[in-house]
């Protein structure tokens, strides 16, 4: 009874927290929806950790507390290489921003480099 | 111009106020009529401020991106501006640009030009795991590239207007991917690539890394960007 009490609270505290993080914006939604779908799977299980049993014998699992083990490995794996997916594309974005920045500040240079070179020979 | 084409010098550099001043100054004294650009690749010290001083166009990185981030950025600048020929040279001073004309010569039939060590000119020795990396990653390039290539990471090399279109569009930033990933690159969209013996030179600044723990760790990297370069598209 109490491990129960201390699971649940944990998945709602966690379900409380993605829905503050993503009131205030602090979370784009692609990432909220899919942390709310796992926690609307989560909760349940925390609250009754016996629902698993069934589909845990059918694939030879000894109980279900441990494919739900296995599953969340699995499932944070596949995170992080989404993460690092994330990360190498928005690095390959921000190099074309840095090298887009600097040609900018170089042609802008150039200009007024020309500009000077006018007003001098003007005067 | 160099042989009647625009030329423009690309010197990726990081960190190099002590050098910089006399490369741009010798690539300008040498080969009158050519542009130099400076990619100051994020120094932390006054790169940007001394090669434009020496009378280099400066392009600066906010911030490192690596050699293969500032080469991309020195190929968009040759595009943009309308060069016929793009040409790297290394900012600590090893390159001597009086190369420059015979590896725009070879450009005449060829897409890119490497100017290559260890080819007969001039004496340059490397032992150990660096040299395994060296011999391994010739070996293979030169297969790919249906050439003989002795010198596949060197930074000195000549790209006409078809190779800079491409690498305006796509230079890899990863560690050697500058280097080997973009020869194999070329060489597979079937560009034609010729080497040049060149004679390199002591380095005006800095000293190059001798310790075998980093050799070893070279050519392991070597040998993981060789492979991925092979077996992507």
């Amino acid at each position: 009874m109490k491990l129960t009490l201390v699971t649940g609270l944990t998945g709602l505290l966690l379900l409380a927290t993605i829905v503050e993080l993503l009131r205030r914006r602090q979370l784009r939604e692609k990432y909220g929806m899919l942390w709310l779908a796992v926690l609307i799977i989560v909760i349940p299980l925390s609250l009754f950790p016996r629902l698993l049993d069934n589909v845990a014998e059918l694939l030879g699992v000894a109980s279900g507390v441990s494919l739900v083990l296995f599953l969340g490995i699995v499932f944070l794996l596949l995170v992080c290489v989404h993460l690092s997916w994330e990360v190498s594309a928005l690095e390959e974005e921000t190099r074309t921003l840095a090298e887009d920045f600097a040609l900018l500040r170089a042609q802008i240079d150039a200009d007024r480099a020309a500009r000077d070179e006018l007003v001098s020979s003007d005067g | 111009m160099v042989n009647g084409k625009r030329t423009l010098i690309i010197i990726p550099a990081l960190n190099e106020s002590g050098s910089i001043a006399d490369v741009v100054g010798e690539v300008r004294g040498e080969l009158p009529g050519v542009d130099v650009l400076v990619v100051d690749d994020g120094s932390t010290d006054r790169t940007a401020a001394v090669a434009a001083a020496a009378g280099a166009r400066v392009a600066k990185l906010p911030y490192n991106l690596g050699v293969g981030g500032a080469m991309r950025l020195g190929y968009r600048y040759a595009r943009d501006h309308d060069y016929d020929v793009a040409i790297q040279i290394d900012a600590d001073g090893q390159h001597d640009p009086r190369y420059v004309p015979k590896l725009v010569d070879l450009l005449e039939d060829s897409d890119l030009v490497i100017g290559a060590r260890f080819a007969g000119e001039g004496d340059y020795n490397v032992r150990g795991p660096r040299r395994w990396a060296m011999v391994m990653l010739s070996a293979v390039l030169s297969r790919v590239a249906r050439t003989k290539l002795t010198d596949t990471t060197s930074g000195f090399r000549a790209a006409n207007r078809r190779v800079i279109e491409m690498f305006a569009g796509w230079y890899p930033a990863e560690y050697l991917g500058d280097t080997v990933e973009t020869l194999v690159h070329t060489a597979r969209r079937g560009f034609r690539i010729r080497q040049v013996p060149v004679a390199m030179r002591k380095r005006m600044a800095g000293t190059p890394s001798h310790s075998p723990a980093k050799a070893m760790i070279y050519l392991g990297r070597a040998f993981a960007v060789l492979t991925l370069a092979l077996i992507r598209r």
